[in-house]
């Protein structure tokens, strides 16, 4: 017992005091890509080349309807194909994209991830009945679906003493009965199909529905697998999209209070 | 890549527990008798021409294999590939489709140094199965009839691994029906799993228990069925399949530009063991080697990754006996683990660090300081809590120990690699046997228990965690490591000399080789394999996480063992669903 305590007393109080105060994360982490939209084209045309993911977008390879309603930001990352690896900041050595510390990028709208360095404001693009609904209490239940559980990893450690979801009245559930909203990672394999489907059949109305990665969203890493979906999208409707491989803690925890309180 | 590259430099001993260390590998192998075999060696990251492989006859390639396993040697590796070059095809029956298998023994030369022993022979359409009179190549033959069509006559449960149809548009091995789809894909027109009865025992007060494929908390889908008499299980049969992303045929057919993000992506918690894996068989096959002060960060970077993960199994097993306290210190100390990584590379998983060539970031002065000083503060709370969990609170003892115990035996006959075959005595530890990186430097004691129960899991994942704190901090205070040249990533500069209009078939690669590379992940021998056609393009990649052998591991420790203790013995292998199901 009294070893119980001690150990008790070494761990002291962890708990991050996130959103009431900001928490600046390190010089490398990769959040909310910047363009130089007046980049030389050779960088540009390098740094499509390099991407792996096929995720920058120029009048190069994009639908010619796509920059008609802005026609100053001609260059653009697809958020939900960026695996976030930082390659086309390194071929282009910071002069075309570079990312940010900003992790609070999540979006409401598909169109939005394609993003020239900013994106709409979350809370006042989510659906506002939601927040009335949910705002105070948010169940959810988590479907891994086909991922590389590294997506799983980063939601679950919203339950640890330094995130501690559940003070915001947020928290994963066992069954989807219980559930206001489903939260699926994974590129959608074959084999999940079924059981993912059955799962939303299975939570009470109305239900929300979240993408977290770029496997949810486009198929990440696996598109163009047979074996897998091209995004949860093409499944079942999707309410709120979260970028990332994984989505880092804090992007998943901005994403849900921005979503779903009313005031953060 | 090898040892004796990095022989120059002088072996760190670094100070460890030494409680363990009667040599268990010399009992092990007290017998001498030393086999011969037509299979030829090979080494660890070396490519080698596919040509000085032996091509056997398939009757020779099964004897000598037998012979291997039969005189302890295990399976490494054991797949089928399509090649339909003329020369390939000149021995035997000239099917399309060969097979190749690899072992690991220490039983061939007398100094016991752990050798690798590799050969291909043609695969007929059917086989007499090797498992029928061998054990260890039971999920093989599966796997090869599943991807191949190729049928093991004989086998003792032909029974799909991660349902999806084979390639070659043979009849299904398993009797399922299968379609093609628009994009003339084939799949199978049923669900997982398909026309399969699973495993079924009959009797009065007989029942089943079937969970999955989606369970109660944030984990990764697999199927498990219980045959339960009361609470006590009589067996635990596995389902898995359901992460099934195709990566192994995906990697064939993707530029070579995608190849490292989807590697990464094989298994998250095990990124930088895959990516490390990938690049040095990339450089074996491009002859590029890499700097000393690479090795090191791919080292370090190997070592949080199991640092992180084994303090997140051992807060995971202390929240399954209800002991709440350590859970939650585990689960904010294997974040401030994961954070360290974030530092080096700016991802918790060390996505974005490992590349062919070398590491994407160096670790400065600045850094290696920042490390140090979290890593040591850590190290002494880490330290009071692995005490706290295992040494001063009995109750805790008393549901670990005894618990879920597979014999060594068993374990032996299972092939069970990593944690779970050192918690049954099995020492072999890849960075001891075959070691890459920085480790042929480090000296990694052997650690293998002998109870083969939870506690002992338990005990070999708290023994680790402290011996990899000594690791990383051994590594950063050696002040090389300051200067760390940071390479760029091999594809990024050799890509652009090219500059091919197509770089869809872009490969750097030698043409018609062969290579193996084996790295210890955190939860024992991960391997993967190129085979590489005249052109250089990949023919086939395997990757062999070490789940693929310890799910029987566990499905074994649930024997006679009560229901209700399955959480517990599932977390002490926390075994992967990705990692396995690719």
């Amino acid at each position: 017992m009294l070893d119980t305590l001690k150990n008790r007393i070494e761990q002291g109080y962890r708990t991050s005091k996130y959103p009431k105060q900001t928490i600046s994360l390190p010089e490398r982490y990769r959040g909310l890509p910047t363009i130089n939209q007046y980049a030389d084209a050779d960088i540009v045309a390098k740094c499509v080349k390099a991407c792996p993911q096929n995720a920058i977008i120029t009048d190069s390879n994009a639908d010619p309807n796509l920059f008609k309603a802005n026609e100053s930001s001609r260059k653009m990352v697809d958020m939900g194909r960026c695996v976030f690896c930082g390659t086309c900041e390194r071929v282009s050595n910071g002069k075309f994209i570079t990312f940010t510390q900003d992790f609070g990028y999540s979006v409401a709208e598909k169109a939005h991830l394609l993003t020239s360095g900013t994106v709409p404001d979350l809370a006042k693009h989510s659906k506002q009945h939601f927040k009335k609904l949910f705002g105070r209490s948010l169940q959810l239940r988590q479907v891994s679906a086909g991922g590389c559980n590294a997506c799983e990893a980063d939601l679950n450690v919203l339950a640890t003493p330094f995130f501690d979801l559940a003070r915001f009245g947020i928290n994963f559930v066992a069954s989807p009965r219980h559930a206001d909203g489903l939260v699926v990672t994974g590129p959608i394999s074959r084999n999940m199909r079924t059981a993912l489907l059955q799962t939303y059949e299975a939570l009470p109305a109305p239900k929300v529905v979240i993408a977290v990665g770029s496997c949810a969203i486009t198929g990440g890493p696996f598109r163009e697998s047979p074996e897998v979906s091209d995004g949860l999208d093409s499944i079942l409707p999707v309410d709120l999209y979260i970028p990332g491989c994984p989505s880092h803690p804090l992007t998943n925890l901005h994403a849900l209070l921005s979503f779903f309180k009313d005031r953060i | 890549m090898t040892s004796s590259q990095s022989s120059s430099i002088e072996t760190h001993k670094i100070p460890m527990q030494t409680e363990n260390r009667k040599n268990i590998e010399q009992t092990e192998h007290s017998e001498t008798r030393l086999i011969q075999t037509q299979f030829s060696e090979v080494t660890n990251g070396v490519a080698i021409s596919r040509r000085d492989l032996p091509h056997l006859t398939f009757d020779d390639f099964r004897e000598n294999a037998l012979k291997l396993v039969r005189n302890n040697a295990k399976v490494v590796h054991f797949f089928g590939y399509e090649d339909d070059s003329k020369e390939s095809s000149q021995n035997g029956n000239g099917g399309k489709i060969k097979l190749l298998a690899l072992f690991r023994t220490n039983r061939v030369y007398r100094d016991r140094r752990y050798t690798l022993f590799a050969a291909t022979c043609n695969a007929p359409d059917a086989y007499p199965s090797l498992t029928s009179e061998c054990e260890p190549f039971h999920l093989f033959e599966r796997e090869i009839a599943e991807q191949f069509g190729i049928v093991p006559d004989g086998h003792p449960w032909l029974k799909m691994v991660r349902y999806h149809p084979n390639s070659q548009g043979k009849p299904d091995a398993f009797g399922n029906d299968y379609s093609k789809d628009n994009d003339r894909n084939y799949y199978y027109t049923q669900d997982i799993p398909g026309n399969y009865p699973y495993y079924s025992v009959e009797g009065k007060e007989i029942h089943d228990v079937a969970v999955g494929p989606v369970h109660a908390g944030v984990i990764e889908p697999g199927h498990f069925r219980f045959n339960c008499i009361g609470e006590r299980v009589l067996h635990l049969e596995i389902q898995l399949g359901y992460q099934h992303r195709g990566i192994e045929n995906l990697i064939i057919n993707a530029p070579f530009k995608r190849l490292p993000v989807i590697v990464e992506g094989i298994a998250g918690d095990t990124t930088v063991a895959n990516a490390v894996s990938f690049a040095q068989a990339v450089e074996a096959l491009t002859k590029i080697n890499i700097s000393d002060d690479a090795k090191k960060i791919r080292t370090i970077a190997l070592e949080l990754e199991r640092l992180a993960n084994h303090v997140g199994d051992l807060g995971a097993l202390s929240g399954d006996v209800a002991f709440l306290p350590p859970a939650n210190y585990c689960g904010r100390m294997r974040g401030d683990f994961l954070n360290m990584t974030l530092l080096i590379c700016g991802n918790r998983f060390g996505k974005g660090l490992v590349r062919p060539g070398g590491v994407r970031f160096a670790i400065d002065s600045a850094l290696c300081d920042e490390i140090m000083r979290r890593i040591t503060e850590l190290e002494i709370q880490v330290a009071n809590v692995i005490d706290l969990l295992l040494i001063t609170t009995p109750s805790v003892r008393d549901r670990f120990e005894d618990c879920g115990t597979v014999s060594r035996s068993d374990a032996h006959e299972l092939g069970l690699v990593g944690t779970a075959g050192r918690a049954c005595g099995l020492s072999y530890d890849a960075r001891r046997a075959f070691p890459t990186e920085y480790y042929p430097n480090i000296d990694i004691p052997e650690n293998a228990k002998s109870r083969g129960d939870v506690y002992a899991r338990a005990k070999i994942r708290a023994e680790e965690v402290m011996q990899s704190i000594a690791i990383v901090k051994m590594l950063l205070s050696d002040s090389l490591i300051e200067i760390a040249p940071v390479e760029l990533s091999f594809i990024e500069t050799n890509f652009y000399e090219k500059d091919s209009k197509d770089y869809a078939d872009f490969t750097p690669l030698a043409p018609d080789s062969f290579v193996v590379t084996i790295n210890e992940a955190w939860r024992g021998e991960l391997s993967h394999c190129i085979l590489t056609d005249q052109t250089g393009k990949i023919l086939r990649y395997k990757i062999k996480d070490p789940s693929f052998h310890n799910w029987s591991g566990l499905a074994m420790s649930l024997r006679d063992t009560g229901i209700s203790d399955f959480p517990l013995n599932n977390k002490s292998y926390n075994l992967s669903y990705c990692g396995f199901d690719l």
